[in-house]
């Protein structure tokens, strides 16, 4: 591991490449991206499509291995030789939540037991998950359609649950891709507002994959990719307001 | 929280549709399974019902029942003066054509001396033969009462039913029907009136004979069967087959090619019943890879998406075989053939569907844990 070592914070890469296929047919998907994340801010991946985006996401979220440089996450380094796959399982488990662009509930769960499927996942009781559960759904402000299937879920509430189940095991860090995309711009305001509120009250760092201009100065920073390369990194207006606010 | 029920419970008419199709194959399955073993039971029924030590059959042949025996009829007393015999009977078989009440009956008719091995056993109404001649007693499932007179040789002499059995067929499944050996052999050698004119003109005597097919032998307890057949088998006119050694020959010679067809059609059924379960869990698996992605991104572990699999491909093979059961124990009765369905063959069935299943469901279970996690992802 290179010295340079940000120990405040939760996230930290240095020196990540990712490439697809070798020779004539390699793409350098992420080229030398360092950055660190820090607990309980709320940060914006933008770029145009192809940028890299999603493959970053991919790595931060110890699904897709880097070509070259290292990650480490919450203190430990990822992707070393000491983790399996089954270990990255269980890191995603414990400390990632992930909310996607389509809420992507289970079907044949309802919105009570989507949640508490991750809880049972994590070794829960089944008592403790419902009761958890039950709690989260209230939190987001959904739970009296607990019972309810996803199909028969509007949009809105689907996506809430979707939240709910990415904070079900208090991860460390949530990863959204897209979480705006199929929402009106008053419901994207409402969906990105309760992320700042996580952030705030669970101290968790949420990433953020975003196309959504109108949601950018919900950030407290933002990551420009291009051609996967970092080519800019700000601190938002919004976010200059609340430190000014805080001091 | 069991994955795979949820996901069934939510696609329960489809799952139940499904269930009712395969339970139709598997029914079939069970009722070719139970056919054989009916056969079986049927062919060995006859040999087991006399019940003796040794069949004394005509050398060179396969008993009476897996290929035509011919001996003379002093063939019994010859071996009823044998050291250590006890009991000894003459039989005949033959397979008959006749009509009674107006429809066709088709009859195996063994004849027998009363009073001699060879009878039927245990009847459920009526009585034995009585009468040296036109008696005649039949099972149940020929269709024929008590008191109805059934036309039988050249002359349409009358045979009056005076009891009957149950459950007692051939290997075809044909009835048994028991007469006098006399009447058996006129049965069976009686030419008719104007054939026997001919004969006389021709300057030849009409045919006329009294032999049997078998003798059937019971031994005084603690006489060695070897024995008793070595020395049957001195005459070269003779030999002797034991009780298991007819079985064999039935089971081997009488019905080998039935098993070997019903054999040929349980592996084209099998493999059809895998072919099916692996498409159907295969559909079912793929329509929900994005639920099985997304389950791998959250941090499910393997066993979690392979039990979901495994779980669904047991529950349609066992569910399926479940009904195929119920539906062949409840219309078995209706098959022309006698359904057999003994708790062994059902068990090894079972088996072999729970086999079928896991094999069934492995090309899904490796497309899903192969699915990458990053599929949840996309758009």
């Amino acid at each position: 591991m290179p010295d340079l070592v940000d120990l405040n914070a939760l996230v930290e890469l240095r020196a990540v490449s990712k490439h697809f296929g070798e020779d004539d047919r390699r793409v350098d998907a992420l080229a030398d991206i360092t950055m660190s994340i820090f607990s309980g801010e709320v940060v914006g991946l933008v770029g145009p499509s192809g940028s890299g985006k999603t493959t970053l996401l991919n790595v931060i979220g110890c699904i897709t291995e880097p070509s070259s440089g290292w990650m480490r996450l919450n203190g430990d380094v990822v992707y070393d030789e000491r983790w399996l796959r089954r270990d990255l399982r269980r890191l995603r488990l414990e400390k990632i939540g992930f909310i996607f662009q389509t809420h992507n509930l289970l079907p044949f769960l309802t919105a009570s037991e989507n949640v508490m499927e991750v809880l049972e996942l994590a070794g829960a009781s089944s008592a403790a998950a419902r009761s958890r559960a039950a709690g989260l759904l209230d939190y987001l402000q959904v739970g009296s359609r607990g019972s309810h299937m996803p199909a028969q879920l509007s949009g809105g509430e689907a996506q809430r649950v979707a939240i709910a189940r990415a904070l079900a095991n208090e991860p460390k860090i949530i990863l959204a891709d897209e979480p705006t995309a199929p929402l009106d711009s008053e419901r994207a305001g409402i969906v990105m507002d309760l992320l700042r509120r996580i952030a705030s009250e669970q101290r968790a760092a949420i990433v953020c994959v975003t196309h959504d201009e109108a949601i950018f100065d919900r950030f407290d920073r933002i990551f420009q990719l291009r051609d996967g390369r970092l080519v800019s990194k700000s601190t938002t207006l919004a976010s200059r307001s609340r430190r000014r606010f805080a001091d | 929280m069991n994955l795979a029920v949820r996901d069934l419970r939510h696609n329960l008419l489809r799952f139940v549709l499904t269930g009712i199709g395969l339970g139709g194959l598997l029914g079939i399955v069970v009722v070719m399974v139970g056919i054989y073993k009916g056969a079986l039971d049927d062919a060995l029924r006859l040999p087991r019902a006399s019940s003796p030590d040794l069949w004394v059959v005509q050398p060179l042949t396969k008993g009476p029942f897996a290929e035509p025996s011919r001996i003379p009829r002093d063939t019994r007393d010859l071996v009823r003066r044998i050291p250590g015999v006890a009991q000894t009977g003459a039989v005949t078989f033959q397979t008959l054509q006749a009509a009674a009440n107006g429809k066709p009956l088709r009859i195996y008719l063994q004849g027998y001396e009363p009073g001699r091995l060879g009878g039927p056993s245990a009847l459920i109404d009526g009585h034995g033969i009585t009468q040296s001649h036109y008696q005649m007693v039949a099972d149940m499932s020929s269709g024929l009462h008590l008191g109805d007179r059934v036309p039988l040789g050249p002359y349409g002499d009358r045979y009056t039913v005076v009891g009957l059995t149950k459950g007692m067929v051939n290997s075809g499944g044909d009835p048994i029907a028991w007469v006098t050996l006399l009447d058996a052999q006129a049965i069976q050698f009686d030419v008719a009136p104007p054939l026997q004119r001919r004969e006389r003109a021709a300057g030849r005597s009409p045919l006329v004979t009294a032999d049997i097919n078998a003798v059937l032998v019971q031994l005084q307890p603690g006489v060695a069967t070897a024995a008793v057949a070595q020395q049957i088998e001195r005459w070269k006119h003779l030999s002797a087959v034991t009780e298991k050694q007819e079985e064999d020959y039935v089971t081997a010679f009488v019905i080998s090619k039935m098993q070997k067809q019903i054999g040929m059609f349980l592996a084209i059924l099998i493999v059809v019943s895998a072919v099916i379960i692996a498409l159907i869990i295969y559909t079912l698996t793929m329509d929900k890879m994005r639920s099985i992605a997304t389950l791998k991104l959250v941090g499910a572990p393997d066993r979690t998406i392979v039990g979901l699999i495994v779980q669904q491909a047991l529950a349609l093979g066992v569910s399926g075989f479940g009904l195929g059961v119920a539906l062949t124990a409840t219309f078995k009765d209706f098959f022309p053939r006698r359904v057999l369905m003994e708790p062994a063959d059902l068990a090894i069935l079972f088996a072999i569907v729970v086999v079928i299943c896991l094999l069934a469901s492995a090309l899904s279970v490796r497309a899903a844990v192969t699915v990458d996690p990053a599929k949840a992802l996309a758009g």
